[in-house]
């Protein structure tokens, strides 16, 4: 079905892909991230869990700069990706955030066709030479999103038309085909069903062969599913960051273990 | 990965260099970035092109040219002109005599001709005489007379008219603004404000200095005293019922409906309803305030009722829910509570809709009010409302539309006039908001 | 002034009514409040409201119904023979009217007696002149006839306004009574009193009906009256504007084509203007703008939108025109012949649709939700990018609704064209040229001293019906689009 090698699980490379130190985040005067230092490694799913307002989305959006589209948010600290500083005054975050897709809490399709959805990233960055190609790409980038099958007969239908899962594995695809290296998931799968759930599960689970994957879940079972190494966030802080085995059986810091209980969030 | 990944161009280099594409389309940022900040810019240009076009044509309108000429009549000279059969000429001779004397005083020597006088200043000698048949008292003492130029010496002033576009004329010859001249040396012409232009009346097609604003000032006095007299208790009235009491039915609906589409609908119709309605249908009076107001109160009203239902809106249910538990008929809960509170939102929407009738002017074309020369304040109140009037709009249009160049300057003057009474109205209105917004 | 008398006497017995009520309740229930059930104002108001409603609706209804009854007696009074050829019984009644006007005028000068006014039939020659003397206003020798409607026309109206008087004050006195009759401590005076109130809501709020029918009716009753004079083809498809001044002649060229030609051009050059600067002034508002630059530059645009037309048009007329005439005209290219032009109106028209297009695009660019503009941005696309490619074509609905209703009140828009586009009706394609356009020649028809009767007053109804029609399926058009499209994102 899918045209991508298939490594088996456990021989994922463990190289260091993004690599943050220190990095400090205020909106205005509230400090809303601190001191937090992580690396994130290649073919590996990270999750980032900790109860609302603990800074988890916020931090997940530094790694592409979105917050830059937030005036009064102001970022210190190093995040080095392959070894550049992205907040490095030469680094343009449009190149950057080519580089580190992303996809949203809430299914977004740009009201256009499905085929201009995943066609528009390509475009912009000027991937293809010609219109083959860039069907190419298309198809490549819906078969990776796992939803060729569903909508291979209407690619020019609106993309605003298809069910809510559907929609997230659109953007899931479009993030996908600008050939990211990174993919960052804001909670996913928030507004989706347990069905549509699943499958966008599953699918994370396949993209990490070729990605390093970040993804930000209000679920504890979900980070547990998918996620390979799990970060706790709690009030800005990083408050453990280790193997999703460890952090879910055998956590160190007793605001971990009260969390994962239910005690806290 | 398969063969078509290689061919696409996925050869990432370090983030730090900007490659040529990238390059290439920060350039197309900033060049949009750009036209947007020059459309703005474009925006402000018209702006202030039109403050400065105002402001340099309309400020001469407030000046104007004087003669200032000492005169003394003794019983002996006033008994004598009476007795004269053209006794205005009798008095512009003793006038011109008293001109000349100053003239010579000043040890200036220049030679005029009674007629050129009359070009300067009108028929002098009506003045006088006038002036001394209603003061008796003054004969024999010293009196000082302002008498204003004629508005072609006027125009030479402000550079309307210069000697080189100038031809002899019935209204000015050439070798006038040779004693004009003359007069200037002298310290007898002066330019002095033109109260007149502020508190005086319209005058004939063929004397723009004597025009003045003030007759119809008030007229669009008593115009707005209608408009607001109906369109503010109308308008909160309808807003209360559409906002407080109506059920969702298709009566409700038609009268939204119409609500929109009236705020939309072109202001010369409603010169033409005005016109079917009032004036054909009803028989009330040709270019009466009366009329006019009531055509302004259908056209504003529908954005008084959009502002008024907006603020009532902004009152929080809580308070409609507090007033009803303490056992507050629904009538009571909205005219004790919502509708105090909801006032000064109700206020800023009322004068802001009332400097918008202020400045209409196509509905009024229509009913008359342009073309009638507005000569005479008033006699009184109820004369106010029904007697034919004009409107500052429609005067600024009526002189806009003479043959005259010398009306424009008064047009433009005009919409000084009216520009500060709607920007007076606008203060108040931002102030207003300023000192009782409430934020909940 | 009677009337103003009569309704301050219907006031005067809604007060009584009022005090009455009150004073009667207060003592039925021995000065004691608490027995009553409703405070005791809503007893006074309820007389004073019985007392004055009916009475002033009486009034309102009767004043009127009475023109219509008097018209039709008088209009039957007059013999066909008396309508003479190419005239019609409209015009005919304007006359009486007048003639009427006159004799009122001629007994309050003194110039006649009130029973001469009433009664004079004999010397017919005299009359005209008499009138005239008096100061009166009349277009021709007045006919028997005419003297005969005159009169009867006076002696109805002014029986009327008896009777209406009579009428009124007895419904005022009537009311007064019943509601100080019901007013006893158990009457539910407060549940009546809003009731009124609730009523007199309905009718505040029924007004904007009423105006709509009244624009509609007016419209339509003289259109009508239009075209039984003028064929309605003619109107709708004639290439020739060219009506004659004598009027009542039927030389008159009456059609529309060149006025809607031109009233199209003068919008067009208008949008041209307004759409790219406004639409582009709005995208750096919403996109780029720091809060200092909005906080000054969108109210300074606003501006521009509170400045009133005949600003604008004394503008175009005085400052645009001559200017273009000095880039265009003989001394420069040779386009232009004088500053009146499409091209005028349409700039300056352009620029008072600026703040318009802006505001409300500005509007619609920030109704698309951020999470289209984030999905845009975290694939890698410039801001610019993201405003083409997405933000723009999903806020394209919108702003075809706005460009729909600038559009819609660039057509009818009055003073800047009357003052700036010029007299001559043209099909041309120049915009340089002169043109004129349905509202310039709405005002240009209705202010002349025309009779309402003729064919050349009576087309500007014609013209006001065909810009009514056109600018309300652009705003009903452009309403839904706009709606549609807030729900999308709601």
């Amino acid at each position: 079905m899918y045209d991508i090698p298939h490594h088996t699980q456990e021989t994922a490379v463990t190289d260091v892909k993004i690599k943050a130190k220190d990095v400090q985040v205020y909106y205005g005067d509230n400090h809303a991230i601190k001191d937090v230092s992580v690396e994130i490694d290649n073919n590996t799913v990270t999750a980032f869990i900790g109860p609302s307002g603990c800074g988890k989305s916020t931090f997940l959006r530094c790694l592409n700069r979105m917050n830059d589209t937030i005036d009064i948010c102001r970022v210190e600290g190093d995040i080095l990706i392959d070894g550049d500083d992205i907040y490095d005054k030469r680094v343009d975050p449009v190149q950057l955030r080519a580089k580190v897709g992303m996809v949203f809490q809430k299914p977004n399709p740009f009201p256009k066709s499905i085929y201009d959805n995943i066609a528009y990233g390509p475009r912009i960055h000027g991937m293809a030479r010609n219109k083959a190609e860039l069907d190419d790409i298309v198809e490549r980038a819906l078969r990776r999103g796992a939803i060729w099958d569903e909508v291979k007969d209407r690619l020019q239908a609106p993309g605003t038309g298809l069910s809510g899962g559907q929609q997230q594995r659109l953007c899931i695809a479009r993030a996908v085909a600008t050939e990211p290296e990174v993919l960052l998931m804001d909670e996913p799968c928030s507004a989706l069903d347990p069905i549509a759930t699943a499958q966008v599960e599953e699918l994370i689970d396949e993209l990490r062969q070729n990605y390093a994957v970040v993804i930000v879940t209000h679920s504890m079972q979900q980070a547990a599913r998918v996620s390979q190494k799990t970060a706790f966030f709690h009030l800005g802080n990083l408050v453990e960051y280790d193997d999703t085995s460890k952090i879910f059986t055998n956590p160190e810091d007793s605001r971990t273990e009260s969390y994962i209980t239910g005690r806290i969030g | 990965m398969t063969d078509a990944s290689m061919n696409s161009v996925p050869v990432k280099g370090s983030l730090t260099t900007l490659d040529a594409r990238t390059k290439k389309r920060n350039a197309a940022e900033k060049r949009f970035k750009a036209y947007g900040l020059v459309a703005i810019m474009i925006g402000l240009f018209f702006l202030v092109v039109l403050a400065v076009s105002i402001l340099r044509s309309g400020i001469p309108a407030f000046t104007q040219a004087e003669v200032r000429v000492e005169f003394t009549l003794t019983q002996a000279q006033f008994d004598e002109a009476e007795s004269q059969m053209l006794k205005t000429k009798a008095y512009e001779n003793l006038f011109i005599a008293a001109l000349q004397s100053q003239l010579e005083e000043r040890s200036l020597d220049v030679t005029f001709d009674p007629a050129a006088i009359e070009r300067l200043l009108g028929k002098t000698g009506s003045t006088i005489r006038e002036y001394f048949r209603d003061s008796p008292d003054q004969i024999g003492s010293t009196v000082t007379f302002n008498l204003a130029a004629s508005s072609r010496v006027d125009g030479y002033f402000k550079g309307r008219v210069s000697r080189d576009t100038v031809v002899d004329s019935r209204f000015l010859k050439v070798t006038d603004l040779d004693l004009v001249d003359a007069l200037v040396d002298a310290g007898i012409v002066v330019t002095a404000f033109n109260w007149n232009f502020l508190t005086g009346s319209d005058s004939g097609v063929d004397n723009p200095g004597g025009a003045g604003i003030g007759v119809s000032v008030i007229g669009s006095f008593f115009m707005m005293l209608v408009v607001l007299a109906l369109s503010l208790p109308i308008g909160v009235a309808a807003s209360i019922y559409l906002e407080e009491f109506a059920p969702q039915n298709w009566f409700t609906d038609l009268i939204e409906v119409n609500i929109s589409n009236l705020a939309a609908v072109p202001s010369i119709v409603f010169g033409i309803l005005g016109l079917a309605v009032f004036i054909q249908f009803m028989h009330l009076p040709q270019s009466a305030p009366l009329v006019g107001g009531l055509v302004l109160t259908l056209m504003t009203l529908p954005t008084i009722i959009i502002s008024t239902r907006a603020s009532l809106k902004s009152v929080p249910p809580s308070i409609r829910e507090a007033a009803l538990g303490v056992g507050a008929s629904k009538m009571q809960t909205v005219f004790h509570h919502v509708l105090p509170l909801a006032a000064p939102g109700i206020l800023t929407g009322t004068i802001i809709g009332l400097a918008q009738a202020l400045g209409e002017t196509a509905p009024l074309l229509l009913i008359g009010m342009v073309g009638f020369i507005a000569r005479a304040y008033p006699e009184g109140v109820v004369s106010g409302f029904i007697d034919p009037n004009s409107a500052m709009p429609a005067q600024i249009y009526t002189w806009a539309s003479r043959a005259d160049p010398g009306f424009y300057e008064k047009a433009w003057g005009g919409i000084i006039i009216l520009l500060m009474f709607l920007l007076t109205m606008n203060i108040i209105a931002i102030i207003l908001r300023r000192r009782f917004e409430r934020r909940w | 002034m009677p009337l103003l008398w009569l309704f301050l006497l219907v006031l005067a017995i809604a007060a009584g009514a009022f005090v009455l009520a009150r004073t009667r309740v207060l003592t039925l229930s021995g000065q004691d409040r608490r027995s009553l059930h409703s405070l005791p104002i809503y007893y006074g108001s309820n007389a004073a409201m019985k007392s004055a409603v009916p009475a002033l609706l009486m009034l309102v209804l009767w004043l009127l119904a009475q023109p219509f009854y008097v018209n039709k007696t008088v209009s039957d009074m007059i013999p066909d023979s008396a309508i003479v050829e190419s005239s019609s019984r409209n015009l005919v009644l304007a006359e009486v009217r007048r003639a009427a006007d006159g004799l009122d005028l001629a007994v309050s000068t003194g110039g006649m007696t009130e029973d001469e006014a009433r009664n004079m039939q004999a010397d017919i020659s005299d009359v005209t002149t008499r009138l005239s003397d008096a100061g009166a206003i009349l277009t021709s020798e007045i006919t028997r006839p005419v003297l005969r409607a005159a009169q009867q026309f006076r002696v109805l109206n002014s029986t009327g306004y008896n009777i209406m008087s009579v009428m009124v004050l007895l419904i005022a006195a009537a009311g007064a009574l019943w509601g100080i009759r019901e007013t006893k401590p158990d009457f539910r005076a407060r549940n009546v009193v809003e009731q009124g109130i609730r009523a007199l809501l309905i009718a505040a709020a029924s007004i904007a009906i009423l105006t709509t029918l009244g624009i509609v009716l007016s419209l339509v009753f003289n259109t009508i009256e239009f075209f039984r004079l003028y064929p309605a083809s003619e109107f709708f498809f004639g290439t020739n504007w060219a009506p004659s001044f004598s009027g009542r002649g039927g030389a008159s060229d009456l059609g529309i084509l060149p006025l809607l030609w031109g009233t199209f051009y003068i919008s067009i050059v208008a949008l041209i203007v307004a759409v790219p600067i406004g639409l582009f002034a709005a995208i750096y508002l919403s996109e780029y703008a720091g809060p200092k630059v909005r906080a000054f530059a969108k109210p300074m645009l606003e501006v521009l939108a509170g400045i009133p037309t005949i600003v604008y048009g004394l503008f175009a007329l005085l400052t645009v025109g001559p200017l273009l005439v000095r880039v265009f005209g003989d001394d420069g290219l040779g386009w232009m012949q004088a500053g009146t032009a499409v091209m005028t109106a349409g700039l300056v028209m352009g620029i008072m649709l600026i703040p318009f297009v802006s505001s409300l695009s500005d509007d619609i660019i920030n109704a698309v939700p951020q999470s289209m503009r984030d999905g845009s941005y975290g694939l890698g696309a410039t801001q610019s990018e993201t405003i083409r490619q997405v933000v723009l074509p999903a806020a394209l609905p919108g702003i075809v609704g706005a460009i729909l209703l600038a559009a819609s009140r660039a057509i009818g828009e009055t003073m800047i064209v009357v003052l700036g586009a010029g007299a001559a009706a043209r099909l041309s394609l120049n915009p340089f040229d002169a043109m004129t356009t349905v509202t310039a020649k709405i005002v240009s028809q209705l202010t002349g001293d025309s009779d309402f009767a003729s064919p050349e007053a009576l087309v500007a109804f014609a013209l006001g019906m065909t810009l009514f029609v056109i600018t309300l399926g652009l705003n009903v058009f452009a309403l839904y689009i706009v709606r549609k499209y807030r729900e999308q994102y709601e």
